[in-house]
């Protein structure tokens, strides 16, 4: 038995070990690929330069990330707000036969491919926007919502988690006070589970930030700085969807060191996160 | 002896949970500015009695009320009455110190705040009067914005009668508050009690016979669900009508 334990226990750091390094190794790549552009523009110019031309050697990267600045920054907007709201309504309000089929639904959300959410966008959202609104109706606004629609998910089951995670004598101590239900929601629990729902606000930004699909179907694309929430414009994920088919060079170099900065943004909002849930258990 | 209020009457209260019954037939009369203890072995109903006066039972699912209990003559069982407002003026201090995770200042100021006040200074000046008045101002009055989870327990238990103090009841339950704490902190929760009892009627769950005896004022044995003997004290402890109340106060009961 002993021994069998052993060979169990070797195999699955094995196991744990190799994919560590896959992932190290794709980082590495990356960087590898990624960091020599960055040097040879000097990282000034490749972050704040506001100029993409490839075919002439410029690579200035500041439109897609103020294109995906603005893109989550309206996705949150949106999303958190609502996906608040449900996740209050699902612990709180929702008869526990109804919550449990509405969990599984919200999880389905989740799972649609983003593509489906893309093409629903330029089908519907895409027309409304233009006729209404005015402008390409490619644009950040009908990306925000359709991200903001995406990050739902993300939102909702961590906040409510978090909510219901909380000891139930918040909820009596606060009752027994005087309070409303509603006060009692949102003067005691909302802010006993504030690092959880930071933390799922975090999650969804990452989730924003790094969509591809979606974005390349609703955004429009256009390479120029947005000045307007109904401007097309691109983000540093699209930017590398788009044009990796074609890219060769300084220019495939390029698209990999704008994954550079991508990876250091999402690095950085996913440890914020951990951090908010480490302390949340503490 | 002046003729006393009577500020809580329960009649034929029964409770359940679900499919059993928790209290049978309770009748009861609670004086106003009196300290009424409520002993009983474990799993008697003497919580679920004291949930049942400010109508916190109700909070779990699957469960009934039947009977009457009025608060100065007013049902609070009938139908159309405002909830939050009989809790507001029937406040209850929990068996486990259940501050919330925020600042001493923020817990007690969290029931006025509900009251709907919303001048800085009448807030302060609440804070203040309550955390003196739960004999606890002199060891906070110096960290009032830090976390109420940094206090001792018994510290804690004292910002929860501070934070229903705040609320200015008439009443205050208690449920077994003192059995968390070591017998210095109870000795202080005790001391506060009698300072209280000039304002407040309180009603008291414990299961420290001595403390009941040197606190308060009427006692009630439940068993089973049921208040088999009520009346004062010194009656109850030293001559009590029923044989097992009398092997229960006397530590004989099994
Ligand atoms: N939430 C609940 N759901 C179902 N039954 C309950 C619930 N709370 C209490 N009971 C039952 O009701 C009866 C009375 O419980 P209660 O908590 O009022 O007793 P108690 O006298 O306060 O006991 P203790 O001294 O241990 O606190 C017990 O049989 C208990 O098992
Ligand atoms: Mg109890």
């Amino acid at each position: 038995m002993e021994a069998k334990d052993k060979i169990i226990e070797r195999i699955l750091l094995l196991i744990a070990f190799s994919s560590i390094s896959i992932l190290g190794l794709i980082a590495l790549f990356i960087f590898g690929e990624g960091l020599p552009l960055i040097w040879k523009v000097g990282p000034r110019a490749f972050i704040l330069g506001e100029r993409w031309v490839p075919s002439q050697g410029s690579f200035g990267i500041l439109p897609m990330i103020v294109g995906s600045f603005w893109v989550t920054f309206g996705a949150i907007l949106l999303g958190v707000p609502l996906g608040l709201a449900c996740a209050i309504f699902l612990s709180e309000w929702t008869p526990p036969l109804i919550a449990m089929v509405l969990r599984p639904t919200i999880q389905l959300l989740a799972a649609i491919p983003s593509v489906i959410y893309g093409f629903w966008g330029l089908i519907i959202l895409v027309p409304l926007v233009r006729n209404y609104l005015g402008g390409p109706g490619l644009s950040i606004l009908s990306g925000s919502v359709i991200l903001g629609f995406m990050i739902l998910p993300t939102i909702i089951s961590i906040s409510e988690d978090s909510l219901r995670a909380l000891p139930p004598y918040y909820k009596s101590g606060a009752l027994a006070l005087g309070a409303t239900h509603w006060q009692a929601i949102w003067r005691v629990m909302v802010p006993a589970a504030r690092s959880g729902i930071v933390a799922s606000i975090i999650l969804g930004m990452g989730r924003a930030i790094g969509e591809t699909m979606a974005m390349i179907m609703i955004l429009g694309n256009a390479v120029k700085m947005p000045t307007s929430f109904l401007d097309s414009a691109r983000t540093l994920t699209t930017n590398i969807g788009i044009e990796m088919g074609y890219a060769s060079g300084d220019h495939r170099q390029a698209l990999f060191a704008t994954g550079v900065i991508l990876f250091l943004i999402i690095m950085i909002l996913n440890s914020s996160a951990i951090a908010l849930s480490r302390r949340r258990r503490s | 002896m002046q003729e006393l209020n009577t500020k809580i009457e329960a009649r034929g209260l029964n409770f359940y949970y679900g499919s059993v019954q928790a209290l049978k037939n309770i009748n009861i009369h609670i004086k106003e500015r009196q300290i009424t203890a409520l002993i009983g072995p474990s799993g008697c109903g003497k919580s679920t009695f004291l949930r049942a006066l400010n109508r916190t039972n109700e909070l779990i699912p699957h469960t009934r009320t039947e009977g009457s209990v009025m608060l100065d003559g007013e049902e609070i069982y009938r139908p159309g009455l405002d909830v939050v407002g009989l809790r507001q003026r029937v406040g209850m201090v929990f068996q486990r110190p259940n501050p919330f995770p925020k600042s001493i200042y923020e817990n007690v100021a969290f029931g006025p705040k509900v009251l709907g006040i919303y001048s800085r200074r009448e807030i302060e000046e609440k804070v203040e009067k309550s955390l003196k008045a739960a004999a606890l101002w002199s060891e906070v009055a110096d960290r009032l914005h830090t976390s109420a989870l940094n206090l001792t327990l018994g510290q804690q238990q004292r910002l929860c009668i501070a934070r229903v103090l705040a609320v200015e009841p008439e009443v205050i339950l208690m449920d077994e508050p003192c059995s968390a704490l070591d017998p210095i902190a109870t000795l202080k929760i005790e001391e506060l009690m009698q300072e209280l009892k000039k304002r407040y009627t309180i009603v008291i769950v414990t299961h420290n016979m001595q403390q009941a005896a040197r606190t308060s004022d009427w006692a009630g044995f439940f068993l089973l669900g049921e208040l088999l003997e009520y009346g004062p004290t010194a009656d109850l402890f030293t001559r009590p009508k029923d044989k097992r109340t009398e092997n229960y106060v006397t530590g004989r009961y099994g």
